[in-house]
């Protein structure tokens, strides 16, 4: 059962660095930032976990979010419609606002 | 022809076999470890080496042309990408894959900001401008300069929208059809459809006149 839902705005954790350090999927550019989920893409293993070895936990639900460059990118000088999309694990984000 | 010596020749160049990095070095040793434990043999390791090779755009290129010729395939391609490539003779093996239709009001574009993930089932091996680090570092950035650089200009009323490949899924591509192709069978529309648009860093251009 996912979290949240195609429409729903969330906002990307901020860590940095990651504690304990691991192997992490989530870019700089989009930490601490709100967007929307744009899909579900289904649960897979956790990169963070099979980085390591450890096959054997638990898989996590991946969505796609989508982002306006605009808030991603002080001075974007593209069109304001312009957008990014990226993959982005249930584990890394929270409703919007929190 | 007798070889004087009243001139100074060039130092020689260094040997360009020398490439043993400490990537090759560690690749070399995994891969013999393997066969010497019998989890693989040397001859399964060459065959995939010989699949990867024989994947091309091409394959992408046929997957677009029916796109543009049968609507329904198109429907299914965006919806079930798997199982439509499937049905046209084309394995896409474990990969995850999300077809991105560029529109009059969208125009898609793909990176790896964080490797190189690339959907080498259906467009073979990526560039290497694709793993650069200026490419995945620039195109979330600022797209529009970075398309522009590869002759690609996109109308200011029109959105750039970059897809970052950071997990389980692989991208490609379905192009506008270019005007001027009416009259084109499917095997020509495919021949028109180069990888980079399937990367989206360029459009499809009409076929040249004769």
């Amino acid at each position: 059962m996912s979290r949240f839902a195609v429409g729903d705005r969330v906002r990307v954790h901020d860590l940095w660095p990651p504690t304990p350090p691991t192997h992490v999927r989530t870019p700089h550019y989009v930490r601490g930032h709100e967007g929307v989920v744009e899909r579900i893409c289904g649960t897979f293993g956790n990169p963070e976990e099979l980085a390591f070895g450890r096959r054997d936990a638990p898989r996590e639900t991946l969505y796609r979010v989508r982002f306006r460059q605009a808030d991603l990118w002080p001075g974007y000088d593209g069109s304001a419609a312009d957008h990014i999309e990226i993959e982005i694990y249930e584990f890394w984000l929270s409703p919007a606002g929190q | 022809m007798s070889h004087t010596h009243d001139h100074e020749h060039a130092p020689p160049r260094p040997d360009l076999d020398d490439t043993m990095t400490y990537y090759r070095v560690m690749e070399e040793a995994v891969r013999s470890l393997l066969i010497e434990k019998g989890i693989v043999t040397a001859d399964e390791v060459r065959r995939e080496v010989e699949n990867m090779d024989a994947r091309t755009p091409a394959n992408g290129a046929q997957v677009v042309a029916r796109a543009w010729v049968d609507p329904d395939f198109r429907e299914q391609l965006v919806a079930n990408p798997k199982q439509a490539i499937g049905e046209i003779g084309h394995d896409i093996g474990p990969m995850h894959l999300v077809v991105l239709e560029n529109t009059p009001a969208v125009h898609n574009v793909v990176v790896c900001t964080l490797c190189s993930c690339y959907p080498r089932w259906l467009l073979g091996r990526p560039p290497d401008w694709y793993k650069s680090r200026a490419y995945r570092s620039r195109v979330v950035r600022e797209p529009r300069a970075v398309l522009r650089e590869f002759g690609t200009e996109i109308a200011d009323d029109r959105e750039v929208r970059v897809h970052d490949s950071t997990a389980d899924m692989r991208y490609l591509v379905l192009p506008l059809r270019p005007d001027g192709t009416d009259g084109l069978s499917e095997a020509e529309l495919a021949a028109l459809v180069g990888r980079d648009s399937m990367i989206g860093v360029t459009e499809v251009a009409p076929p040249l006149r004769a």
